[in-house]
């Protein structure tokens, strides 16, 4: 069949073109960026070698900016994954207003995160604040003493990490959601018979049998977290004093407004082999969970 | 061991609608091996769910060992219930399994060790330890499943269709083993089934349900030979008692007590009818004879007889015989209340 042989490559061609125009062709010039020293608005190109690696590994934010990625990162999915099972398990049984509640628990995601942020932003004012203003009334802190939580390091990274974890928990959620309803009823309820109470049940029966799509779970979060600049662009941007730059904020901050394209996209690949090497990782152990 | 008795137990799934359960009283005896039969929607394993805990009763009560336990958590119980896909955690080892009801008691590791062993022991199935249930066969999964069950020699052993999950070969003889099993470990057990074969074979008795009601409890013997009304009389049996409606009462017999000439003859008193058989299945060691009765009240009425092939001779299709039941075999049901009554008077 002649129309046959190239009914398929028709078919697939929209995917690896889409894939090529706008993945795969970027990564390609941010590599050949990162070792030449094209500036915004320069005309030629000269190989530098790995000098753009070397001269980010010495600027001292980038090193925080690094650090500030992997606290970032690991605790907003510490925080989504306790969070997300939680959540799961409550809206896993039927009860009146499970619907709604399932819907208002989705919100954040299917929201702009833009728009969220925004939003946070305004919570979260130095003025303004509306969480200040509860503290105050509550009298859990004094009126003119009140945090500024964008504005002081360690509640500037303690905000971008909760707004992003309010971001990243519905999409946990209905992943761990469907984790939960995909084990079969006899096993929790043959775990009650064995006399296994409810945290005996969680930990060693329900847990441990939905890993592989936690392991999902995480996976996908962790490369999202890492690679996202959203919140912190919209929350901080970067500061205070860099106290929550993080990696890809820190490649567009150097690469598109501070022109210097070369530097910003060696600050971009250098999260790929850590990313390749997370991935790996993930995968492994999810595979493990499959087999044995 | 310990008795289980059910007061009253009512559950009503959605309110307004008719119970799965229905008021039902039963009781069962010291390591009994109790039955409930009944086809599939007829609220056994409703049932037995809640009486392991698992549903909560609408109405009534639950004791076990004289004690009330509507309140108790499946875990404060001391029951041990094996499901009908066996509930295995794929996760764990069968050692990990069987240990699982342990470990939630805090028994220290060395006591877990031995009691698997013992339970293990008992099922053949000590080899099988390290291997996930995946990597175990229907058969296989069955046993650890039981050896989970009784490892904490539990007081009352639930049972839920564990037979139904296996091929028809295989079902034979762990229905044999597992009666064997159950009288050696000498603990009460009920046991949920929709296969009339399994009930007569394994139950001391049988409670025979419908529409969540209970229509008789005995002794298989008594469940097929004095069936309390038509449902029990035509559940039991295959194939099913013949049913006949005529003047005022229900007549029924069961298709091998239908017997052909030559045999009706050496019965004592009985009664003969003229059979004209339409079709006849050929079944190896028996026949069965479809075809109707004619003449008399109840002429035109279908019936089924069931022979040995070697009494079969002549009965050909489309041919007219008399055959006999003996007055002991025929039962009669009233037939407003479907009911069995003691006497009935045949209709001529």
């Amino acid at each position: 069949m002649k129309g046959q042989r190239w009914l398929g490559p028709a078919m697939i061609a929209p995917a690896i073109l889409y894939i090529v125009a706008l993945v795969g062709l970027p990564f390609l010039m941010a590599f050949v960026y990162s070792v030449g020293d094209v500036k915004v608005g320069s005309v030629g190109y000269h190989f530098v070698g790995l000098q753009n690696f070397i001269s980010i590994l010495k600027n001292p934010t980038f090193r925080l900016a690094l650090r500030n990625s992997f606290i970032f990162t690991i605790s907003s999915q510490i925080l989504v994954l306790i969070g997300a099972n939680i959540l799961a398990l409550a809206l896993k049984d039927a009860f009146p207003g499970r619907r709604l509640l399932r819907f208002l628990i989705l919100l954040p995601w299917v929201a702009p995160v833009s728009i969220g942020s925004i939003g946070w932003k305004w919570i979260l004012d130095s003025l303004y604040s509306v969480v200040n203003w509860v503290l105050v009334r509550m009298h859990l802190v004094k009126q003119f003493d009140a945090p500024v939580w964008l504005g002081e390091p360690k509640l500037a990274m303690i905000s971008v990490i909760a707004v992003h974890t309010w971001h990243m928990l519905p999409f946990a959620t209905v992943i761990l959601l469907a984790g939960l309803t995909a084990i079969p009823k006899d096993i929790p309820e043959a775990a009650a018979v064995d006399g296994a109470g409810f945290f005996r049940t969680l930990f060693q029966i329900t847990i441990p049998m939905m890993l592989p799509i936690i392991n999902v779970a995480v996976l996908f979060g962790a490369i999202f977290t890492f690679t996202d600049m959203t919140v912190i662009y919209i929350l901080t941007r970067g500061g205070p004093y860099d106290s929550t730059q993080v990696i890809p904020a820190l490649a567009f901050f150097t690469g598109i407004l501070g022109s210097d394209l070369a530097e910003g996209a060696a600050i971009s690949i250098f999260m790929l082999p850590l990313l390749a090497v997370a991935t790996y990782m993930v995968l492994r152990a999810a595979h493990r969970a499959e087999v044995t | 061991m310990a008795v289980v008795e059910t007061r009253k137990l009512t559950k009503v799934f959605k309110r307004g609608n008719v119970g799965a359960v229905n008021d039902v009283d039963l009781q069962s005896r010291e390591g009994e091996f109790l039955v409930l039969l009944g086809p599939s929607g007829s609220g056994k394993t409703t049932l037995l769910r809640m009486i392991a805990g698992l549903e909560e009763p609408t109405s009534g009560e639950i004791l076990i060992g004289g004690k009330v336990v509507n309140d108790l958590s499946p875990r404060e119980r001391g029951i041990a219930m094996v499901f009908q896909s066996y509930a295995l955690y794929p996760h764990l080892s069968a050692y990990n399994n069987i240990v699982f009801p342990l470990k939630a008691q805090g028994m220290e590791k060395e006591r877990r060790r031995k009691q698997a062993e013992w339970a293990a022991s008992l099922l053949g199935i000590q080899h099988l330890f390290a291997r996930k249930p995946r990597e175990l066969s229907g058969g296989e999964r069955q046993r650890v499943a039981l050896a989970r069950a009784i490892v904490r020699e539990p007081s009352l052993f639930l049972l839920d269709e564990p037979l139904s999950n296996l091929d028809a070969k295989l079902r034979a003889s762990a229905r044999e083993e597992l009666e064997q099993f159950q009288k050696r470990i000498g603990t009460t057990a009920i046991y949920v089934t929709h296969d009339q074969v399994e009930a007569m074979a394994m139950g001391d008795r049988i409670v025979v349900m419908s529409q969540g009601c209970v229509r008789q409890i005995g002794t298989p013997a008594e469940v097929y030979d004095q069936p309390a009304d038509t449902f029990v009389a035509t559940f039991l049996g295959s194939p099913p008692m013949n049913i006949l409606p005529a003047d005022g009462v229900i007549v029924g017999f069961r298709p091998e007590h239908f017997l052909p000439p030559g045999v009706a003859e050496r019965l004592g008193a009985h009664v003969s009818y003229q059979f004209h058989i339409t079709h006849g299945e050929y079944l190896g060691a028996e026949r069965i004879l479809y075809g109707t009765i004619e003449g008399g009240a109840l002429h035109g009425r279908k019936v089924i007889s069931r022979i040995p092939s070697t009494h079969a001779a002549g009965l050909v299709d489309d041919s007219v015989h008399a055959f006999a039941v003996a007055e002991g075999d025929l039962k009669f049901f009233d037939p407003k209340t479907e009911k069995r009554t003691k006497f009935g008077r045949l209709p001529q």
